[in-house]
């Protein structure tokens, strides 16, 4: 909405209350929000309280320029709490990481490795410690096809898409038995 | 109660604050006086995990001024139900029930259970509704007083509130979230609200039922799904090496024959096609013993131990954070000193990925032998999936954009894991891969969107559409749970979450239709399960299939038509007539009459009394937390007889009464800052309005500490001692139990050695223990000491 539409700032009949000349200064004139300029403006939910908040991610150029909550959804109404609010930082942010960081044993540092390579070598290790600590019956002779030497935990800022796929391929594919996430928290 | 929704879940208590200018009244029982309070009609103050002895006043009350929803309680309740002669009460008994072990501290239920009769007049001394009275009956205003803190006229205002508002007409709703579940009776204090609730009649109503304020995004889908241990998708108990040797013994013991649950079989057998596919046939029990077998306790709290033990070689962390977000933050992080390797997920580096370097405990790197990886992921709106939020609501979120160079979708690594695993054992032939090789893994789409830089990212819809189940024969998807079968015909991942993704193309969970003339708003996402937005609402409607009242009705027999219908999809099978018989024989809901309503239960009715399902006691008893300063004023048992102590030297838990720890400390979050901080304070907005770790102590603790608003203090328990500032505030006062005083601490546990404001972390101070049912820690009543300094 432009500002002159708004009727405030010097043209609506509250404007001429005002002393002249305006009180209202070029760059007040010059603001305009953050999305003005989006290409598209895409559905989602909030990341934090379990409220379901829906969001709208505005974009342009491939790039996300805010995120503002959803006026169309019947829980918030376009509404948002702090936190909310705050979820452009949360993605667009100098201090997220954007590279695989690799500490070796005993080292003191993080070393950039790339993507493809921290996959294999996870696989392998899951396997290694997997094939060192599998249990297949116990001492009394029941079937139990288990590890408890490797353990997952989280989930519950994830979707269930990604928690069906921890439960699926660690307890139904590898047989670890801790599998967990905050709701235990 | 239990909750500070104002600060907590700030959008959602925008409703009951309209509600509130409606003419609503809202009561906030809380240790604390927080936005909540200050937003609320009446504020009662409550000592920290003496919620038990308030509700069983409510409870009390209701009962002795005959307050209670007769034509309610009588139909929909197990009120009438004769238990087992056998059955020894916890007010016969010192605070324990028949059929306590001390040896084991553990209870064997059979003494519980339904003796087989009801006595509608309820006068027989061994019905329900009788043991409930006499139980309750010490649970007196004046006992309310001495046990909670909580002055005698403030309770009698709320028992007179809830009860006026409760009945034909009205229903008051009961809102609860970690300040319940992080003690070591939580899932007792919820069942106290149940039966309060089944007394007013406040259950399967509009406005009504007792919500859970979850604290995560999915955390209900975690939970539904679930990534816990004891349970497979759709609350499925996870098969024990002691008892479920078979698939078709896990069947029989696992199924109820009475109720919904009696369809279990075909539950797990579908889940079985779905990931096994082909290789799940009846000769091999559909692959059941490729799950692996629980051998005890294997939840969060237990398996750190373990892995400070060393007993734990490799973790994987998905978005979570136990260095400083787990109970007894300390031992989490020796705990991963031992490990072989970690990996960690997130999207910044968080307390857990860097505690080789960066822990307080000032380790050197170069004695630490942890391999760790931190492997980036896409954050909100570069990628797509599910979300189930606190209401059983699914809703999808799209993908607005690829996420930056080397981040990816937690989903992509999960995909593209399983398939290196799979790679690397595809020549075994040893029968325990065979489980991994025969999972059903095909989830990239059919052709990569061209918009997205990022090729090879899964299809998360392909993923919901096995959790929604298909049939095995054609492939095609459900309508719903009602189609699944034992006999291997057809495939479901989670089967509460059949219907959302009922045909291609149809995901459910992504309709965002508003209802103008509907407040259920039934075409907004989609609720589990069936779309059902309240559950058990033919409680809604009356035995005779007729709402209440006008002004509360929500789903009713329509006679002419044959069938239930209303604003949301009633949640009772859709032709059976209200007059409807319970048939004597048979199984599920035959054994249920039309007036029923409670379809998941054995005998349909809602529990007052829990013959089992719980194995600390069919009541809720009020015990003293674990560390308590004082003695439990109404048993002689102190605490729960059956919660998990973890006696180990690096876990020490203060005696009750112990003079070096005289005061409570309870935890909390606050609005601008979000659980162990990874996910806020990285973020400059809401670090710079909430920038500092603090203490919350009343102004009588600090005169007689000699302790000034902004002066460090550091507060200690056996296990570790912390410093942060004190902010002397009113909103923490003093209890008085049985005349003593009880000063009280509020501490919250956003803070960490990470981010761009860092602080003392309260976990550190949080023992590890256990409750009974859901082996959650506790946390919102410790003891602790406090002094006016620093740590050195």
């Amino acid at each position: 909405m432009a500002i002159e539409q708004a009727g405030g700032l010097g043209l609506g009949p509250l404007g001429r209350l005002g002393m002249s000349p305006q009180p209202v200064s070029r760059e007040s004139i010059e603001k305009k929000p953050r999305i003005r300029d989006a290409e598209k403006a895409v559905p989602s939910v909030c990341p934090y309280c379990a409220v379901g908040c829906s969001q709208l991610v505005y974009v342009k150029d491939k790039r996300i320029i805010d995120i503002e909550g959803n006026p169309a959804s019947p829980i918030n109404e376009g509404t948002l709490c702090p936190k909310g609010a705050a979820t452009y930082q949360y993605v667009v942010n100098p201090n997220r990481v954007t590279t695989v960081r690799y500490r070796a044993p005993h080292s003191d540092r993080w070393e950039d490795r790339p993507l493809e390579w921290a996959m294999d070598r996870i696989a392998t290790l899951i396997k290694e410690t997997r094939d060192a600590t599998f249990v297949e019956r116990t001492p009394g002779g029941k079937l139990v096809n288990q590890t408890t030497a490797i353990a997952t935990l989280g989930g519950a800022t994830m979707d269930i898409e990604e928690n069906y796929l921890i439960k699926k391929l660690f307890s139904g594919g590898l047989g670890l038995v801790s599998i967990e996430n905050q709701a235990r928290i | 109660m239990g909750s500070n929704m104002a600060e907590n879940h700030p959008v959602g208590f925008r409703w009951p604050m309209k509600a509130r200018e409606k003419g609503a009244t809202i009561i906030h029982v809380d240790p604390r006086f927080t936005r909540t309070s200050a937003s609320a009609n009446l504020y009662v103050p409550i000592r920290s995990g003496s919620d038990i002895a308030f509700l069983g006043g409510l409870i009390n009350y209701v009962l002795t001024h005959d307050k209670w929803f007769k034509e309610y309680v009588l139909a929909y309740t197990n009120a009438s139900t004769i238990v087992s002669d056998g059955y020894v009460d916890a007010e016969d008994n010192g605070g324990l029930f028949s059929g306590y072990d001390p040896q084991s501290s553990t209870y064997d239920n059979a003494s519980w259970a339904y003796a087989g009769q009801r006595d509608e007049t309820l006068r027989d001394p061994r019905c329900v509704f009788q043991i409930l009275k006499r139980h309750y009956a010490r649970y007196t205003p004046e006992m309310v007083e001495r046990v909670c803190g909580s002055p005698k006229d403030l309770f009698l205002q709320v028992a007179e509130v809830l009860t006026k508002n409760s009945g034909r007409e009205r229903t008051s709703a009961i809102c609860y979230a970690v300040g319940w579940t992080q003690l070591s009776y939580g899932a007792q204090i919820i069942r106290a609200a149940g039966i309060l609730q089944l007394l007013l009649g406040n259950i399967g109503r509009p406005g009504g039922g007792i919500m859970a304020l979850r604290g995560h995004a999915s955390i209900q889908g975690s939970t539904d799904v679930p990534t816990l241990f004891d349970m497979l998708p759709g609350y499925l108990p996870h098969p024990a090496a002691f008892k479920d040797d078979t698939l078709e013994k896990y069947n029989r013991e696992s199924g109820v024959r009475g109720g919904y649950w009696s369809n279990l079989p075909k539950f797990m057998v579908s889940l079985l096609k779905a990931w096994y596919g082909d290789a799940a046939t009846e000769a091999n029990e559909y692959g059941y013993q490729w799950i692996p077998k629980l051998t005890g306790d294997h939840s969060h709290v237990s398996t750190s131990a373990a892995m400070a033990d060393g007993k734990v070689k490799g973790f994987i962390v998905f978005g979570q954070n136990p260095a400083n977000g787990s109970p007894h933050a300390g031992l989490q992080r020796k705990a991963l000193t031992e490990l072989d390797w970690l990996v960690a997920l997130d999207l910044y580096e968080t307390e857990t990925a860097a505690f080789w370097y960066a822990a307080p405990e000032g380790w050197k790197p170069a004695d630490i032998k942890t391999e760790v990886f931190l492997l980036p992921t896409a954050g909100p709106g570069e990628k797509e999936g599910t979300f189930t939020n606190t209401q059983r609501l699914l809703q999808y979120h799209d993908k607005a954009v690829d996420p930056p160079a080397d981040t990816r979708s937690d989903l992509w690594f999960l995909y593209h894991l399983g398939r290196r695993l799979k790679d690397l054992y595809r020549d075994s032939t040893d029968p325990r891969d065979q489980g991994l090789l025969n999972l059903t893994w095909d989830y990239l789409p059919d052709r990569p969107d061209p918009e997205w830089r990022i090729t090879d990212e899964p299809s998360a819809e392909k993923v919901l559409m096995e959790v929604n189940g298909y049939t095995v024969a054609d492939h095609q998807q459900l309508p719903d749970y009602e189609r699944l079968k034992d006999d291997g015909s057809t495939a479901c991942g989670v089967w509460i979450y059949s219907g959302v993704f009922p045909a291609p193309g149809q995901n459910m969970a992504r309709r965002r239709n508003r209802s103008p003339d509907n407040y259920v708003n039934p075409e907004w996402g989609f609720a589990w399960p069936g779309n059902r937005r309240i559950l058990y609402n033919r409680a809604s409607a009356d035995p005779a299939g007729k709402p209440w009242s006008e002004r509360k009705k929500y789903v009713w027999w329509d006679a002419a038509a044959g069938s239930w219908t209303g604003i949301d999809v009633p949640d009772f099978p859709a032709k059976k007539a209200p007059d409807t018989p319970a048939k004597g024989q048979g199984t599920g809901l035959d054994l249920h009459s039309g007036s029923d309503p409670f379809t998941l239960k054995a005998d349909g009715r809602g529990w007052l009394f829990a013959p089992s399902g719980l194995k600390d006691g069919p009541l809720p008893t009020h015990y003293e937390p674990l560390e308590s300063p004082v003695s439990n004023a109404l048993y002689k048992r102190q605490d729960s007889p059956v919660a998990q102590r973890f006696p180990r030297k690096d876990n020490a838990i203060s005696a009750p009464g112990d003079p070096r720890y005289p005061y409570v400390v309870t935890t909390y979050r606050v609005t601008e800052q979000y659980t162990s901080g990874a996910m806020s304070r990285w973020n400059s907005w809401l670090s710079e309005l909430m920038p500092e770790m603090f203490a919350e102590i009343s102004p009588e603790l600090a005169t007689e500490k000699g302790i000034e608003n902004l002066d460090w203090v550091v507060v200690s328990t056996p296990r570790n001692q912390i410093e942060c500032k004190a902010l002397v505030t009113r909103r923490m006062r003093p209890f008085r139990h049985n005349g003593k005083v009880i000063h009280e601490i509020g501490l919250p546990y956003h803070w960490g050695y990470q981010g761009l404001v860092k602080g003392a972390m309260a976990n550190d101070l949080v023992a590890l223990s256990e409750e009974p049912n859901v082996f959650i820690q506790e946390d919102k009543a410790l003891t602790c000491n406090l002094r006016k300094g620093r740590l050195r």
